[in-house]
């Protein structure tokens, strides 16, 4: 019987394997250390590594995000993380001017090998400001990498590349998903021992044949979810495709399902203007048209800001019976 | 001073600490012949973006912010850095990367956008790199090296390295957040940084007096707030500057602890030179006030003229040969290529470039 773990376990031992494989990884957030993370991603880590590789930072993001960047010039491997994905706005100009430029304006001299990482993802009722989903705002930004796992197995997997990467890599996780288990192998059932997970590979959830539901996130789930009522109550074969990285993008295994199934729906819980689903709609129009039977479908989160009153943010973001109700109308 | 067998500069008070009076001739030559070059290379790049060269355009774009009248700061300060000492500045960076080796020929040939220059042509003036010299910019964004200095602070700690970090930045960057979230770590985490504010008393064309709360004690004493050790020197007179600033490079080094360091000195030119205002916000009479009296330069010049260091010839042949250095740096710009335009793309991301498995997995660009 493979073990199951929490994603938020998964995250746990990703940055466990990745502190001892490196004397330069550090960790450094808001309550990381002794409080053992808001959300217990680092849970356990302090205890196990001391003061000098997992580090309380003050309520200061763009201080000590700046201050990662700096010392990652000089070869530490810092892992920061944000209590809120929302918080990067404070730091952005550390996030999108020198973690993402001091490269290319130094003609390639520096390198910034960091990982911010933290939840961004809406659903859970705490307003506008804690719940923004800036995955397509930072994959705009040449120079940066941007990742969004949707299970424990692909979190393990992609923070261990994160941290190996020698570019900046902003990692966007959601509470929403720390608490759920999926099977996730121990390191000796795996082949090399480890588990690590190309940035820049997709990944087919569900292999199908009528139409293909693409994702990256959360909605990676509920597009599996939808998939299943799809399949059990319209006879429809759904294909879910997880791109896992946003940017590098795995172009190649999007437009194979598109060209096998010949429809398409982007899904993401983001806003949709300029939305990852608008890049990715784009780019099956121009390179696989003749293959389309369709239009490209997007479903993103409601656009107006993030609603507090629960149940109406619950209809904000998309669920199962929207992305079904969506992906007939083009079947 | 009459006693002394040797004469001394009467300029400045501070000839005598230890660590000026280790300093030899060809030091003291040195820090001249370094003022020097970076006065005559900004003369020379002056030249070059008002000049109307034969496609109709200037040789150099975008802003062009100079030091003049500042270079004792960073030959002064500068000159007091070791093996592990690292240099981060904002945009008006031309002196310092002068100051730490970097040759006038890459410098120039990066204000021309050329494929020789110190970034080939991806930084322009504002963004001069030379980590083999452990200097690290050249920030376009006031105050946004400030974090990174404490970082490179950080580095040095955390990799065990007797070292420190001169962080530079205008008075018009101590109002902005990140400087202070900076500083809040600096001393809170003990980190060897120092932050160098030089103060030329503009902040473009915003008075110091019209931008910045502070107390009589001046910019630098905000660091009492923060718990941390803080001084303010006199920018024109280099003795004054590395006497003042060694005593917090060793306690960076001996203690792991920063300190602020607020420089007075004055700029002739405007804010850059696209600045229309730059006898607007000050008078012409203030500018050639700090010309004629406080060009530190001049004040440097006199005092090695007294100390029997140099002839007035002497200084005659350094000042040519700096400006024969700059008129070749400009002759090199002007015959360099420039980049092709397929290196738009490179240098973008280290996996890419270094085309590693993680460089070759997935679409890194979107431009087809």
């Amino acid at each position: 019987m493979p073990r199951k773990i929490t994603y938020r376990k998964a995250l746990n031992e990703g940055l466990d394997e990745e502190l001892a494989n490196d004397d330069n990884v550090v960790i450094i957030g808001e309550e990381v250390a002794e409080y053992n993370g808001a959300y217990k991603v680092t849970e356990g880590l302090w205890d196990k590594w001391g003061d000098k590789r997992v580090v309380d930072a003050p309520i200061s993001e763009a201080g000590f995000i700046g201050m990662g960047i700096g010392a990652s010039m000089l070869g530490v491997r810092p892992v920061m993380e944000l209590m809120f994905f929302s918080f990067a706005y404070v730091a952005f100009d550390q996030m999108m001017n020198n973690a993402a430029t001091c490269r290319y304006m130094s003609g390639g001299l520096i390198n910034v090998p960091i990982v911010v990482r933290g939840p961004a993802n809406g659903g859970t009722n705490v307003g506008a400001t804690h719940s923004h989903t800036p995955e397509n705002i930072f994959a705009n930004m040449p120079g940066l990498k941007v990742v969004s796992p949707s299970t424990a197995y692909d979190a393990k997997g992609l923070i261990k590349s994160a941290i190996r990467d020698n570019d900046p890599v902003y990692f966007m996780e959601s509470t929403v998903l720390y608490g759920q288990e999926w099977e996730v192998p121990e390191n000796d059932e795996i082949e090399g021992g480890e588990l690590l997970i190309p940035l820049g590979s997709a990944d087919i959830k569900k292999e199908g044949t009528d139409i293909s539901l693409i994702a990256h996130g959360r909605a990676v789930i509920t597009a599996l979810e939808a998939a299943e009522i799809l399949s059990a109550e319209h006879g429809i074969n759904a294909e879910v495709v997880d791109l896992r990285s946003i940017r590098p993008l795995d172009e190649q295994t999007i437009l194979e399902s598109v060209k096998k199934t010949n429809r398409a729906v982007y899904i993401e819980e983001n806003k949709p203007f300029c939305g990852v689903g608008a890049q990715i709609a784009s780019m099956i129009q121009e390179k696989v048209f003749d293959y389309l039977d369709a239009p490209v479908l997007r479903i993103s989160s409601m656009d107006s800001p993030a609603i507090y009153s629960p149940p109406l943010e619950k209809a904000q973001i998309p669920d199962a019976a929207l992305i079904v109700k969506k992906a007939l109308s083009i079947c | 001073m009459a006693t002394k067998s040797k004469p001394k500069s009467s300029a400045s008070e501070y000839a005598d600490a230890d660590i000026n009076k280790s300093l030899s001739a060809e030091d003291k030559i040195e820090f001249l012949r370094k003022m020097l070059r970076i006065r005559r290379f900004e003369q020379e790049s002056l030249k070059n973006y008002q000049v109307t060269n034969k496609s109709g355009g200037s040789n150099i774009g975008g802003f062009l912010h100079v030091y003049i009248g500042q270079e004792s700061i960073a030959v002064g300060t500068i000159s007091l850095c070791g093996e592990n000492d690292h240099v981060i500045t904002a945009y008006r960076d031309h002196g310092h990367a002068l100051t730490v080796g970097m040759n006038m020929n890459e410098c120039m040939a990066e204000l021309f956008g050329k494929a020789t220059g110190c970034s080939k042509g991806k930084g322009g003036s504002m963004h001069y790199f030379a980590p083999d010299k452990n200097y690290w910019g050249g920030h376009g964004i006031v105050a946004g090296q400030t974090p990174l200095g404490a970082g490179l602070a950080y580095g040095l700690k955390y990799k065990g390295l007797k070292g420190c970090c001169l962080c530079y930045l205008g008075d018009g960057a101590i109002n902005q957040g990140a400087y202070h979230e900076a500083l809040n770590l600096a001393e809170l985490w003990d980190l060897p940084v120092i932050y160098i504010i030089e103060n030329n008393g503009y902040s473009m064309g915003t008075s110091q007096e019209r931008s910045s709360a502070h107390s009589e004690k001046g910019l630098a004493a905000r660091a009492e707030a923060y718990g941390m050790e803080w001084d303010v020197i006199n920018g024109e007179d280099i003795y004054e500057i590395r006497a003042k600033t060694q005593i917090a490079v060793k306690r960076a080094h001996e203690e792991c602890r920063p300190t602020i360091l607020e420089i007075k000195t004055y700029r002739w030119e405007g804010h850059s030179i696209a600045d229309a205002n730059k006898e607007k916000y000050r008078t012409k009479e203030e500018i050639q006030k700090f010309k004629d009296e406080h060009d530190p330069v001049q004040v440097w010049k006199k005092a090695m003229l007294e100390e029997g260091v140099i002839t007035e010839d002497d200084f005659k042949q350094i000042n040519k040969e700096a400006g024969e250095e700059a008129k070749a740096a400009s002759k090199f710009a002007d015959e360099s290529p420039f980049p092709e335009v397929s290196s738009i793309q490179d240098d973008i991301y280290w996996e890419v470039d270094n085309n590693t498995e993680a460089g070759r997995t997935g679409r890194h660009f979107f431009h087809d």
